[in-house]
């Protein structure tokens, strides 16, 4: 069978699906326990569990182009920012004329900067299957101009990386502008509903919850996937002597340029599902510090192994959740501290302390 | 255009016009008999000319041995061949009909030109099946290989390849740790799997053995004729193993060839002497 095939030997993945697949028909049982149960599970622990999975699937997404593929990327915030935005421009048309200002056919920010009709990039985003498409579409499209170029001029290394942060941060500077026409800094928020379904409603906050976790069970079997071919091992034959892979007659632009549009999607996707459940999406998304702090998650928790992306992710996400309601002023130094020590004592991460018996 | 070089051009009695040499197209043409050709090749990094003025001309099914004092452009002129350089001026060509200046690695990688580096580099955190897989010939577009498998013949000649280069019963070992002498020979190993018309090895026996070397030797012999081989190398006592008695061995000197021949002719060579004995 496919899958079987695809997971045969990725016993850290066979684990995370079942633990998601579990959590898909727990959680909504949890949380339908009366509210004095010790078991019952809040409403708002459900939203941030799932906005952890889109981080998570968003790790996924960055330990397939650094993990694999060598390539250290800096600036995947920004196409998970994209995402984002294309989710959230639907969310905006959504509410009708039920902003401030009642305008059925334009947003509030634009009615606020007196703009009188719709701009030509917000056609189209009051159809759902057109924003889901834009999700995909727009980061993708990005990371493949971005790559050509990129890739065909063999730009690699750590200039690579210092030009993955020019995009995000030249992408910030952009959509800070009021006449971008995605509303300034404040961004997009205020969302009413969606797909007809209320976003304050318990129901669609687990519902987004189960999108997220499948979400992540498809990224996640995608990304395997395409790692456990031929193409994977290319990938890897890539990531360790470029040049050899090169003489062997592969065309290593074209590998990178498609693994790194096709991890731009996924991280686009991840956006588009963390936007619901967190309410708002502004340009502080494309800040170059997130888009380090992806990377950091991914090497705490083990690069190369997909699921340390998830491991990571969830970890360092609920550190930093505990610790900026707990302890604000320690978090940056724990997240330093815990950086640092990963590096010097675990260079394969919390999931290489697993993984260390099985090694060869 | 500028008129000096058109003037130089049509006065050139060495080669034919421009415009009447022929473009290069995808299939092999060896019916001279002559696989590479290599015609006034010269480079130069910042001033330094590292190949002058280059002939060199490689037949079908040949072994030939390179020598040459360090710096003699040894490197260069493999890096030229596959595409890592481009050369200033001259003309590289594989059998008549195709040029290698107009290609980049992949594509002379693929047109059946394989290279073995100095420094054996195989790719370390695969095993040693996986190495030989990549190296594998076939189609290298993105999508073939995602839906690549392997069928049984190429899991024959797998095997043949494992076998022939001593490592059959470590396959699933990481490349990473093996001997060096044992990744060289992997090395070897893809390069075969690749199964070039022609094999560039750039000093092959670097920190091996008496005995791995006589394998060595053994092994590359027994290539020529099906593959033209071309072997880079430093240690005299090698090359006089490979090149017997009657093998056509090339001395580079200052990014040019010194002398061409026989071993016996080349050692004795006045100007050979000099330059690796500095009289």
């Amino acid at each position: 069978m496919f899958l079987w095939r695809i997971m045969k030997d990725d016993r850290g993945g066979q684990i995370l699906l079942a633990l998601l697949a579990a959590s898909i028909v727990l959680v909504p049982i949890l949380n339908g326990l009366p509210s004095d149960s010790a078991l019952h599970l809040p409403t708002y622990t459900v939203t941030l569990i799932g906005k952890y999975l889109t981080l998570a699937l968003l790790a996924v997404a960055v330990d397939l182009v650094w993990g694999y593929l060598g390539i250290l990327t800096l600036g995947h915030g920004a196409f998970f920012a994209l995402g984002g935005y294309a989710m959230g421009m639907y969310l905006m048309r959504q509410i009708g004329d039920r902003g401030v200002y009642g305008n059925p056919e334009l947003p509030d920010f634009m009615v606020f900067l007196n703009w009188q009709e719709l701009p030509w990039f917000w056609q189209g985003f009051d159809q759902f299957w057109f924003a889901a498409i834009m999700v995909m579409l727009v980061p993708g499209a990005l990371a493949f101009v971005f790559g050509a170029l990129a890739f065909r001029s063999r730009v690699s290394g750590v200039y690579l990386s210092i030009i993955t942060q020019a995009l995000t941060f030249a992408l910030m500077l952009a959509f800070y502008r009021n006449e971008m026409g995605f509303g300034g800094n404040n961004g997009l928020t205020d969302f009413k509903d969606l797909l007809g379904f209320s976003l304050q409603s318990n129901s669609t906050r687990i519902g987004l919850f189960i999108a997220s976790a499948l979400a992540l069970a498809f990224g996640y079997l995608l990304c395997r996937y395409l790692m456990q071919s031929r193409l994977g091992r290319v990938c890897v034959a890539v990531r360790d002597a470029e040049s050899r892979a090169r003489f062997m007659g592969y065309r290593v632009e074209n590998v990178k340029l498609w693994i790194f549009t096709i991890s731009a999607m996924i991280a686009g996707v991840a956006g588009a599902l963390y936007v619901p459940q967190v309410g708002i999406i502004n340009p502080n998304e494309f800040s170059p510090l997130n888009s380090i702090e992806v990377v950091v998650w991914v090497a705490v928790g083990g690069r190369a192994t997909l699921y340390g992306a998830v491991v990571g992710a969830l970890v360092i996400n609920y550190a930093k959740s505990y610790f900026t309601a707990e302890l604000p002023d320690v978090w940056l130094f724990a997240l330093g501290g815990l950086f640092v020590l990963v590096t010097l004592l675990l260079p394969r991460g919390i999931t290489g302390l697993l993984r260390s018996k099985e090694a060869v | 255009m500028s008129l000096q070089s058109t003037v130089a051009e049509v006065l050139d009695r060495e080669h034919v016009f421009s415009f009447m040499t022929p473009q290069s197209t995808a299939k092999l043409n060896v019916d001279k008999n002559v696989l590479l050709y290599l015609e006034g090749i010269s480079v130069s990094f910042d001033g330094f000319k590292a190949i002058n003025d280059l002939n060199l001309y490689i037949n079908d099914g040949e072994l030939r041995c390179i020598i040459g004092p360090n710096g003699a452009g040894k490197t260069t002129m493999m890096d030229i061949i596959t595409g890592k350089t481009r050369p200033d001026t001259g003309a590289a060509w594989f059998g008549q009909t195709i040029n290698l200046l107009d290609m980049d690695e992949p594509a002379i990688a693929q047109a059946g030109i394989g290279r073995k580096f100095q420094k054996p580099t195989v790719f370390e955190f695969l095993t040693v099946f996986e190495n030989l897989e990549l190296a594998m010939a076939g189609d290298r577009a993105v999508l073939k290989i995602l839906g690549a498998r392997i069928n049984g013949e190429q899991r024959d000649r797998l095997d043949e390849v494992l076998e022939l280069i001593g490592l059959k019963e470590l396959p699933h070992m990481r490349a990473g740790s093996l001997s060096h002498g044992q990744k060289q020979w992997l090395e070897i190993g893809m390069l075969l799997m690749q199964q070039p018309r022609l094999l560039l090895v750039d000093e092959p026996v670097a920190g091996m053995t008496h005995q791995e070397m006589d394998r060595t030797a053994e092994l590359l012999t027994s290539l020529a004729g099906k593959h033209s081989v071309v072997v880079v190398e430093h240690d005299m006592d090698f090359v006089r193993s490979l090149a017997g008695k009657d093998r056509t061995v090339t001395v580079l000197h200052q990014g040019s060839v010194l002398a061409e021949g026989r071993m016996e002719q080349v050692q004795n060579n006045r100007k050979v002497v000099e330059v690796y004995l500095g009289e």
